[in-house]
């Protein structure tokens, strides 16, 4: 029977949790770095004991970690993440220009072919790559060189590269998303950005048909349909099913238009799953309930699901990294809270459970599904 | 030898325990060992710390991260400063910590 590995980032180290296929007794394996800041954990899909995990902290700055086993062993790659040439401003929060800084890595995508390929998302955002396991990494310019890039200004959280999609269709297209200067599109690789953000509506910029400048909290997408994504932005769940050349809201009857984490079911494209947080000034979920809401039709259509979560008293809050789904039948999903809980359901969100109850404030949740 | 006092993340990270002794050459001119050749000897027996201490272009310290010897913060002394010579013959360590922060 195959297995499954669950990859937790928190606040204070990562987390393995595993399972046969079957997915209801689990092992916790962990802290590993602990102490430091986990922001995401990613296992290569081409070979899964090839594992990346983003190490950070106030004190000693960023590392990569690589591991070659499944998370058993873990050596330290490079972590030289240099914004190259011409350094140049972006927008401060108080709207003056500020050097590009960097900070740490909020996203590691690798490539779904070759596992030394991977993709890292910076703070300041930047979009780095590296063909060496981890060793080099190397910036690609023409994003943060986009001519928008002097006016990008920072979210909440700073300015972020959180989201990175490689299209399973194109090669050389990928998608990115920034807060809160919005997503972007490259059609060659990364050589060159466009921004995707027509029909973005967000409640507190001046000009809605702004370029750039909307909160994007994350975007998704299931691989048999390329060119649609799904949303979560700071106001409203969108989608686009062309690419992000348009994109029309789907919130339908969803109880809040905030929230941070979006997926897609594995084997269903107009199933998705979001977890609405009340407010952008609250960060916890409405009436204390923790809900995920799953829509069977590509949105608009929203159906809670509660069954084994919290339904009083609860006030976590579900970090935009930190939902995933496996590709097991049925499609098993997986959240991580603000609490250190991470849930699971191995029926497609029907019923939930606790894989763990009381780990630190979890960061990211990343599944994968072993032969 | 100079005796270097690493804080724990750190130590582990090089996986050490216990104070790193190192052999520092002085300076060409036969002036003083200072705090950049001692880190620049940390950094090339440890890679692992490139970045965690100094920033690795400019070279410029970490905000949360300090440098005492011989009960002085020799943080904010620029780092072609001679240290102590108790530093320098091995009888006082030079200790890399992380700032107090927080609650």
């Amino acid at each position: 029977m195959s297995g499954v590995r669950v990859l937790v980032g928190t606040r204070k180290g990562a987390f393995v949790l595993t399972s046969d296929g079957r997915r209801d007794d689990w092992t916790v394996e962990g802290p590993h770095f602990g102490g430091w800041e986990i922001y995401h954990v990613n296992g290569s899909p081409a070979d899964p004991d090839r594992i990346y995990a983003s190490q950070s902290g106030g004190w000693f700055g960023q590392l990569i970690q690589r591991s070659d086993d499944g998370g058993k062993t873990w050596n330290a790659v490079g972590n030289d993440f240099a914004y190259r040439g011409d350094v140049g401003d972006h927008l401060w929060y108080d709207g003056t220009p500020r050097p590009w800084e960097f900070k740490r890595i909020w996203h590691i995508e690798p490539s779904r072919d070759d596992p030394d390929t991977v993709y890292a998302g910076g703070e300041d955002a930047a979009l780095y790559l590296s063909n060496d396991g981890g060793q080099k990494w190397t910036e690609l310019t023409a994003l943060r060189h986009h001519p928008t890039g002097p006016t990008w200004q920072p979210g909440a959280g700073g300015l972020c590269l959180h989201t990175i999609i490689l299209d399973p269709a194109n090669k050389d297209r990928i998608y990115i998303a920034i807060s809160a200067a919005g997503a972007f599109r490259s059609d060659d690789g990364g050589a060159s950005w466009l921004p995707i953000n027509k029909g973005l509506r967000s409640g507190e910029i001046p000009d809605q048909d702004s370029e750039v400048g909307h909160c994007v909290h994350h975007v998704t997408q299931h691989p048999s349909r390329p060119d649609t994504l799904f949303m979560q932005k700071h106001w409203d769940v969108l989608r686009t099913d062309d690419a992000g050349a348009n994109w029309h809201e789907v919130s339908g009857n969803l109880p809040s238009d905030f929230g941070f984490p979006i997926a897609v079911h594995a084997h269903e494209p107009e199933t998705v799953y979001v977890v609405p947080i009340k407010s952008d000034s609250e960060h916890f979920p409405p009436e204390g309930k923790l809900r995920v809401y799953r829509s069977r039709t590509g949105g608009n259509e929203w159906e809670p699901l509660t069954k084994g979560l919290p339904q009083s008293d609860c006030y976590v809050n579900v970090y935009r990294d930190a939902m995933c789904v496996d590709t097991l039948d049925p499609c098993g999903v997986y959240f991580g809270t603000t609490g250190g809980q991470v849930y699971h359901s191995a029926d497609a969100g029907d019923t939930w459970a606790p894989i763990v109850r009381d780990l630190p404030a979890v960061l990211s949740v990343e599944v994968q599904v072993l032969p | 030898m100079i005796r270097v006092v690493l804080p724990a993340h750190l130590k582990n990270l090089a996986h050490v325990s216990g104070e790193v002794h190192l052999e520092v050459d002085g300076p060409a001119d036969g002036g003083q060992v200072t705090s950049r050749q001692v880190l620049d000897t940390l950094e090339e027996r440890y890679p692992v710390l490139l970045g965690t201490i100094r920033d690795r272009h400019s070279g410029k310290r970490r905000a949360f991260v300090r440098f005492y010897a011989c009960e002085e913060d020799l943080s904010n002394e620029p780092p072609d400063t001679p240290l102590p010579e108790r530093v320098v013959a091995g009888q006082e360590p030079f200790i890399i910590l992380g700032a107090m922060a927080g609650g």
